[in-house]
């Protein structure tokens, strides 16, 4: 038995301390924002916020996360400026990906107000999207952080 | 409104959340399509549930089909929603391929709605004592006589009991409110906001968790992979874990998701190593040595007799390339003595259903599948695969299981978009008056067994027939006037070979890669600009259409000397192409850098008729999807293997486009209201690659006959020169 905190919630998990994060976050808790990808920290969908920091939960054990706070996509408040510009760009097709470019662009933006096109496509480089959607992505994180052309 | 509870004890959906509004008990279907009450429920609220048979892969088919039954039904679009296909609610539309939502689909959910339409204004004649002709219709609101009822207060929640004839008629596309508008899709806000189903959340009670157990990596396809031996023993210290096994089909159950996991990496077995593949650097001398079965696939003229004043002869080698979906598929088994529910992200439900019939000794009807979306697909990837792996699996097991595909499982066990060889030969006059072409194809068929089912003994099998795997005229000189014209196809036998499938336009992106470069080889020979060569060799109102529109997208200038070379390494190249139905242009943008052999495409244009547009930003996001997808697979995918099995089984092995090197694009959607819905979800990839193959000439006057175009491929092409 486990206690974290996650969404600003302390929950108690039963899962072995070995266990990567992400299957405790899915199955354990059943939140449907990290989702599986690889396994292999190469692609983002399954990627959290541990205290504001972009991780992979694909490859965190359950063990490392200590009393650090994890948010998912569901802890981001609804009207968070990323996703509401995802939409307003109508940049989702399967959107399965979206869980890692929101989450990512969130901890940019929280460092960086004003990135510049290159900046972004530096930060969000380690996030894969198979449908294509990169340049609508760049353009809603433009408009989230007011800084669309 | 039928509960969750009620529609879980009628053996009914179990995701999460999933609700049916409407008085609908399953049935073994298909649903018998030929009754409106198949196809549309109208509810008290005045609000509709609309069946449709096409299954929403992301490409946002889920929201256009429902404009086209709103505008057809006079209601709002926000008044209606669907419900995931399921063998046993909704009508079968055949298989969501082949672009084939809008095109096929389309007009059969126009004439369903129309003729609910016709039906609800019959009743509304009646209570409001109007004649038919007098009344109006808004918001599913019906007004005659001074006096208004909706469609819900008419028939809410009851059945219309007509037969769907097909004969209503339709609106005008004069009188369209919706359809050719651009409202925002209606599945993305639950995806933004972590409460949308994915199939990956679908859970059943009682379920344990699975994985399979295979090689690393798939041997040849009839080879299987075959067990020599397994150390049960080696899984011991994981509790409840199980070994489940068929013939030479291996996996494991557990409890937990993790333990599933390590049990599947921690079971020693060992596997049958004998060489099976083609060794990976003699793939193609290999396939243009086999014995081949030859078809004419179109002839005319003769091209022994045309004036060749100018000839290009092109052979170029397209590489095996994965679907890739970015989350591996999954699904869901529970599999009883008499019945089975599986969940899974097929792109047919029906077809995976006769599949699993033959697998599970079932008959059809006492198998519900039902649709659950994952990631984009892009053809068929594993998912007959893993929906007969995990039928399989909670057959063994006795209790219903979630299977996940690993990302080595999925990117391993892919049914490859197939290799080919292409040989074109164009000639022209010495006006510039294309006189013949000419093109050879090789390439093995798609694979019809899948690797569980073969894995059970089931011999494997080639897919028995398919326009789609073989060479076809669409993208091999039909865009242009050629008077003679010979096309053949070589098909090679699948077993021995990488298995093989649909990966999104099928083979089109080798056909154009070598026909397309013939043709501005000769454009380049002739010293005519690439696009006044197309243009004054093409008749056809839709492909002249989609080519001065890209064009003008671009701003294209012809250059004083075609083709010369800038020292910079900037080129720009065009390129026609479609799959199997509309028509697509390109202008790509490129950056060679000479040193490094690195090739960078910095900007792509692309240019689509697929005739009416239902919704033209989702068309647009369709064709920028495409070209970024094109340019990666043009110049970083590649399946590589040994001949022992794939070794390409990860993101780093085989590498896909990112963010850092992602080009800009424009799309351009030719809107042609008064023609007939065409495809929209592949067409402008044919005509991408071309153009990224010019462009690449265009910057370094070298042709590349290989894609693709990775530095190494590169580097030696440019100093072959």
């Amino acid at each position: 038995m486990a206690t974290i905190r996650v969404n600003g919630r302390q929950r108690d998990v039963t899962s072995a301390p070995d266990t990567p994060l992400l299957y405790v976050l899915m199955n354990e808790l059943e939140l449907k924002g990290p989702r599986f990808g690889c396994g292999l920290a190469q692609c983002g969908s399954c990627s959290v916020l541990i205290d504001g920091v972009e991780t992979r939960s694909c490859v965190t054990p359950l063990r490392s996360v200590g009393s650090k706070s994890i948010t998912t996509l569901e802890g981001l408040p609804a009207s968070n400026p990323v996703a509401q510009a995802m939409l307003a760009e109508q940049a989702v097709q399967c959107g399965y990906c979206f869980n890692g470019m929101i989450i990512k662009a969130t901890e940019l933006l929280s460092k960086n107000k004003k990135p510049t096109e290159p900046q972004i496509r530096t930060a969000m480089n380690g996030h894969l999207c198979r449908c294509g959607n990169y340049p609508r992505i760049i353009r809603a994180i433009q408009r989230a952080a007011g800084t669309t052309a | 409104m039928t509960s969750r509870r009620d529609f879980l004890k009628a053996g009914g959906a179990l995701l999460v959340g999933f609700q049916l509004n409407a008085q609908r008990l399953p049935v073994a279907g298909p649903p018998n399509a030929n009754q409106i009450d198949t196809w549309l429920a109208i509810h008290a609220d005045n609000t509709a549930t609309f069946y449709v048979g096409f299954a929403e892969l992301g490409q946002g088919n889920s929201t256009a089909l429902l404009q086209i039954a709103a505008e057809e039904l006079d209601f709002e679009l926000d008044q209606l929603r669907t419900v995931n296909l399921d063998t046993h609610l909704t009508p079968n539309q055949g298989g969501t391929y082949s672009s084939a939502s809008i095109a096929r689909g389309g007009p059969q959910v126009r004439t369903a709605a129309a003729e609910a339409r016709q039906a609800l204004l019959k009743m509304a004649s009646d209570r409001l004592n109007a004649p038919v002709e007098q009344l109006t219709v808004a918001k599913g609101v019906v007004t005659g006589n001074g006096r208004s009822l909706s469609y819900g207060a008419l028939i809410g929640d009851k059945q219309f009991n007509v037969a769907f004839t097909g004969k209503a008629p339709v609106k005008a596309p004069a009188d369209y409110k919706i359809v050719g508008k651009r409202p925002a899709r209606k599945d993305t806000p639950a995806k933004v906001n972590a409460t949308y189903e994915y199939l990956q959340h679908a859970r059943i009670p009682g379920m344990l968790h699975a994985r399979i157990v295979r090689p690393r990596g798939q041997r040849a396809y009839g080879a299987g992979a075959k067990i020599v031996s397994i150390n049960d023993a080696s899984i011991k210290n994981i509790p409840g874990a199980r070994v489940l096994r068929k013939g030479d089909f291996l996996g494991v159950v557990a409890a937990t998701e993790w333990d599933a996991i390590k049990a599947a990496q921690q079971l020693q077995v060992t596997w049958d190593t004998t060489p099976s593949l083609p060794a990976f650097d003699k793939l193609f001398t290999q396939m243009r040595a086999e014995k081949v079965e030859d078809r004419l696939v179109l002839e005319r003229g003769s091209i022994a007799t045309a004036d060749a004043t100018h000839s290009v002869m092109r052979t170029v080698r397209g590489p095996y390339q994965m679907h890739g979906p970015f989350a591996p598929n999954a699904a869901l088994a529970d599999v009883k003595a008499d019945s089975a529910l599986i969940i899974t992200s097929s792109q047919d439900v029906y077809t995976t259903r006769r599949h699993l019939s033959r697998i599970l000794g079932l008959a059809q009807d006492k198998i519900r599948v039902q649709y659950a979306e994952g990631a984009g697909t892009f053809g068929h990837s594993c998912y007959d695969d893993c929906a007969q792996a995990a039928a399989l699996l909670s057959q063994l097991a006795g209790a219903p299981v979630r299977l996940q595909f690993m990302r080595h499982d999925e990117h391993g066990w892919d049914l490859y978009g197939p290799a080919h060889i292409g040989e074109c030969k164009v000639t022209a006059d010495a006006q510039g008056k294309l006189t013949s072409y000419e093109y050879h194809g090789w390439q093995h068929n798609w694979s019809n067994v899948e690797t569980t089912e073969q894995l059970t003994g089931v011999p494997a099998a080639e897919w028995p027939g398919g326009a789609a795997s073989q060479v076809s005229p669409l993208n091999l000189g039909s865009m242009y006037v050629i008077p003679n014209l010979k096309l053949v196809n070589h098909k090679i036998n699948v077993q021995g070979y990488p298995r093989a499938a649909w990966l999104r336009s099928p083979l089109d992106l080798s056909f154009s890669f070598a026909s397309e470069q013939a043709i501005d080889q000769l454009a380049f020979q002739l010293g005519i600009d690439p696009y006044e060569f197309r243009k004054r060799n093409m008749t056809d109102p839709r492909w002249l259409g989609v080519l001065d529109a890209v064009v003008q997208a671009a701003k294209w200038s012809p250059k004083p000397k075609p083709g010369v070379t800038g020292p910079n390494g900037k080129g720009r190249g065009i390129g026609l192409g479609t799959h199997l139905q509309s028509w697509g242009a390109a202008v790509a943008d490129v950056e060679v850098d000479r040193k490094t052999g690195k090739v960078r495409v910095t900007h792509m244009y692309g240019a689509l008729d697929a005739g009416m547009v239902v919704n033209p930003g989702i068309v647009e996001a369709q064709i920028t999807g495409q070209l970024v997808q094109t340019v990666s697979r043009l110049l970083l995918e590649e399946v590589k293997f040994n001949q022992q099995g794939v070794t390409t089984l990860d993101w780093n092995t085989y590498p896909v486009l990112r963010f850092e090197d992602c080009p800009e694009v424009t799309p351009v959607v030719v809107q042609r209201m008064n023609e007939r819905s065409s495809g929209a979800g592949e067409e402008t990839m044919a005509a991408g690659s071309a153009a990224i193959a010019n462009a690449f000439f265009d910057a370094t006057g070298v042709r590349m006959e290989d894609y693709p175009l990775t530095p190494a491929r590169v580097l030696a092409a440019l100093n072959k020169k």
